[in-house]
């Protein structure tokens, strides 16, 4: 039998764990296996373990070593930075967040959550590239705001925010900006010297990585408590023993980032969007283009057919990628951040999202270029609606 | 998937007896049924041919070819009584959240022959 070939255009789901990482983290399970709060030497073993990986990560953002703490993964440090900062302050004084409607999950329901305790938030628009407008976050601001929290590059449409323009508004107006960088952490470059940021959030496993490992950037003076309650780890911000195997693997995974990855990864980017608009009829991209897009992601809308079909049968071929469509999840609502940039519903779940990285091969796109072009002609010969659907 | 993989009876049929079109792209699943039917030696009315055209996910595809299968051969009085949880059923099981898209391919073959039964009277 011929092996299959796989094509791997998830990465914005997870990544695959690089072997260098799974080879640095070899040791932290049966050789160094202490508690790094203990006193003996496995203990102090496995602190030093972690304290080089701390170091490494903080440096890759230019913090120190003290601003970095390290949770299980991006959600938690979402929740972190939000509700840390909420129950940090006098609800009585300040009981307003901004956030945008493009938000992943993680940020957005812990908003509603805050919602439902008596805060508000501002939900601001983005415009048909997913860009917030920085005059309506001005606007936004009152002397009850607490924090604004952005998503710095988006997970479904790639758009890359101005985060120095929201920071320098932010600090002007003595407010705290939290940016979720879960996509854009090595993906594009973040110096906490030159963004007006106090808190960011950061994930192991959409780096090649391992899963359950992420960090919160926590600038130094930042009001802000732990969520969870326990003993006194992590700069008190987050009780519970270290994952150090973890946090190892995280922090190795950092440093085989590099910014000719970003180069190679926009380059097969940029091919793969114009191969699909150019050969692909009634095609439209999501999301910037160019250096504002985050240079592993293409979401393209291809009318009269079903992202989750499409999807379904590239898998057949090998090919892995994702819908934010109808049929595609548990729910049959389509991707909210579609809708918020002006996608309609139907166009909105005729999506796929394709996302690359650093083991993405030219031959891979070529593959999938091909396989797209075969499946969509056969889904939309299938379909009653190519003349219902009004075209692209 | 094997059904999804090489759907059958996918198209049209130039001079179909009956059609129907069943479905708001808005949700994400559009089907139209088309049919053929011929009186049998008894005086019987068989559908000879059904034809699908589907948009939708995976498992509206699915459910069309298999609901296709199912009719073809059948008398119209016997394919009317098909239901939704019978193409379903036969296709080996859908989750609650797709439910809907099974629903449509009967319903789709029913408005199909209502078409057909006005045509005809």
């Amino acid at each position: 039998m011929v092996e299959m070939k796989e094509v791997y255009l998830d990465n914005g789901a997870t990544t695959m764990v690089d072997p260098l990482v799974v080879k640095a983290m070899q040791p932290l399970f049966s050789e160094i296996y202490g508690n790094a709060s203990s006193l003996h030497h496995q203990g102090e073993a496995a602190k030093h373990k972690l304290n080089e990986a701390r170091e490494a990560i903080a440096k890759a953002i230019n913090a120190k070593f003290d601003e970095l703490i390290f949770t299980s993964g991006g959600t938690e440090s979402d929740n972190l930075a939000i509700l840390g900062v909420a129950s940090a302050h006098d609800k009585s004084l300040k009981d307003h967040i901004i956030t945008s409607k493009i938000e992943h999950p993680a940020v957005l329901n812990t908003c509603k959550y805050l919602e439902s305790l008596g805060y508000s938030v501002t939900y601001l628009d983005v415009d048909t590239e997913g860009f917030i407008d920085l005059d309506q976050l001005e606007n936004s601001i009152t002397d009850r705001t607490l924090l604004v929290s952005i998503i710095h590059g988006n997970n479904e449409i790639g758009t890359i925010q101005d985060v120095e323009a929201i920071g320098k508004i932010c600090k002007k107006h003595g407010v705290l900006f939290h940016m979720d960088a879960v996509q854009s952490f090595t993906k594009t470059s973040i110096d906490v010297k030159k963004i007006d940021v106090d808190l960011i959030s950061m994930s192991s496993h959409k780096i090649h990585g391992p899963k359950g490992v992420g960090a919160l950037f926590v600038r130094k003076g930042t009001k802000i408590a732990s969520v969870f309650k326990g003993g006194g780890h992590e700069f008190k911000l987050r009780p519970g023993t270290e994952n150090v195997p973890g946090i190892v693997g995280f922090a190795k995974a950092v440093s085989l980032a590099s910014s000719s990855h970003i180069k190679q990864m926009s380059k097969l980017r940029d091919k793969l969007i114009r191969s699909v608009l150019d050969e692909i009829p009634n095609t439209k991209l999501n999301g910037p283009k160019g250096d504002r897009r985050l240079c592993n992601n293409v979401n393209i809308s291809f009318a009269s057919l079903e992202g989750e079909a499409l999807g379904a049968y590239l898998d057949i071929e090998g090919i892995c990628t994702s819908t934010g469509s109808a049929c595609s999840s548990q729910t049959l609502e389509p991707s909210h951040v579609l809708l918020s940039i002006g996608v309609s519903h139907e166009i909105a779940n005729g999506t796929l999202r394709m996302t690359l990285s650093r083991f993405t091969k030219e031959e891979d796109i070529d593959y999938t270029i091909d396989a797209l072009k075969r499946y969509v002609e056969k889904l939309r010969k299938m379909s009653p609606i190519n003349t219902i659907i009004k075209k692209l | 998937m094997e059904v999804f993989k090489n759907p059958q009876n996918v198209g049209e049929i130039p001079d179909a007896d009956g059609e129907g079109t069943l479905g708001n792209p808005k949700c994400g699943d559009v089907m139209k049924v088309q049919i053929k039917v011929e009186k049998d030696d008894k005086g019987k009315e068989v559908i000879t041919d059904c034809k699908v055209q589907t948009f939708g996910c995976v498992a509206a595809i699915a459910s069309s070819s298999t609901m296709t299968d199912m009719v073809i051969g059948k008398t119209v009085e016997e394919a009317k009584k098909l239901t939704n949880a019978e193409v379903a059923e036969e296709l080996g099981g859908l989750p609650p959240v797709k439910m809907h898209c099974s629903n449509l391919s009967a319903d789709a073959l029913k408005k199909a022959i209502e078409n057909y039964e006005k045509k005809r009277s």
